[in-house]
């Protein structure tokens, strides 16, 4: 059960990282990388690592995502 | 042509690398003799109940000071790097109607739910930031998990008022001041206990409870601070356009 679980979030990592490489708008993108971190966060719970999940969850899929989102805001227009 | 060639010898040697790490993977059923001492003796010898806290904060707590030194360098890095554009972009004029478009978007207020959602649970958010860091030795977390929370709930606070003030000043002192303690507490632990860093300065207290496990909770608190001030400090960075030297 918990291998299937684990299975099913993996897939789901590798979906959104693909997502966040494929797609062309920017902010899709960048949102589709903190699904990533998100579902990555979710595999280190079930793995028994809540101390590595809270970092997850709070910098890799909430603060990067706040701070890719700001330079994109600050870049927009010139690529 | 050649570099496609380049490119594809990297990704082969790189699926090489990886089939061959990926195959002779196999299951531990037992510590190492390292994790056996550490399991073992880790209780006793340093009094905190979350082992990772143990080996994270006083076994490895050398590691610990470089992450803290990679996040304040990449902090004052940021600063150094967006005032720099900034002045560069105060002698082009010709930016000027596009900058202020870009400061009129910047500046509408969010929508009333973020608003409400906000004020709601920012001091929750907050306060379990607090509870993360002050718990490192007893429950999974620590202080640069708790500091991470609290710059998260500084994100909430810079999504919901976008013009909303932070004071640098603040930010400045209570961070210097936190990365300082952190040393003083590792130099002391030279002078009074085992080595640099030992958590045994003062009295490891009872097993279990909030005030245990020595110097610990104390480091914890000084590494939250500071985390979590520099990280929303980064943030606020991002967010400004005229952001002065303070």
């Amino acid at each position: 059960m918990i291998a299937l679980l684990t299975l099913l979030l993996c897939g789901g990592i590798l979906i959104s990282g693909l997502l966040a490489v494929l797609l062309d708008n920017l902010v899709s993108a960048v949102i589709s990388a903190g699904l990533a971190s998100l579902f990555a966060a979710v595999v280190y719970v079930v793995l028994a690592a809540p101390d590595v999940a809270m970092t997850e969850a709070s910098i890799g899929s909430g603060l990067s995502t706040m701070i890719f989102l700001y330079a994109i805001r600050k870049t927009r227009g010139k690529d | 042509m050649i570099k496609r060639i380049v490119i594809l010898l990297v990704l082969l040697m790189l699926a090489f690398i990886f089939v061959n790490l990926a195959a002779s993977y196999s299951e531990q059923t037992s510590l190492s003799a390292l994790g056996h001492y550490y399991v073992e003796q880790g209780p006793s010898e340093l009094g905190a109940a979350n082992l990772v806290t143990a080996v994270v904060v006083t076994y490895r707590g050398l590691d610990t000071l470089g992450e803290v030194t990679v996040l304040f360098i990449s902090a004052a890095g940021v600063g150094l790097l967006l005032r720099r554009t900034r002045r560069k972009d105060d002698h082009e004029d010709l930016e000027q109607g596009d900058r202020a478009e870009e400061t009129a978007i910047a500046r509408k207020p969010a929508s009333e739910i973020v608003e409400t959602a906000t004020e709601l649970l920012l001091p929750m958010v907050i306060l379990f930031g607090i509870y993360v860091f002050l718990n490192g030795h007893l429950s999974p977390g620590g202080g640069f998990q708790g500091g991470a929370i609290i710059a998260s709930g500084t994100m909430f606070l810079l999504l919901a008022l976008p013009e909303s003030h932070i004071s640098r000043l603040m930010i400045a002192i209570t961070e210097s001041l936190s990365g300082f303690s952190y040393v003083v507490i590792g130099v002391l632990g030279v002078i009074l206990a085992g080595g640099f860093l030992d958590n045994r300065i003062i009295g490891l207290g009872t097993y279990g409870h909030l005030f245990s496990a020595g110097a610990i909770p104390l480091i914890y608190v000084f590494v939250g601070l500071k985390v979590g001030f520099e990280l929303s400090a980064v943030l606020d960075r991002f967010r400004k356009e005229d952001s002065g030297p303070l």
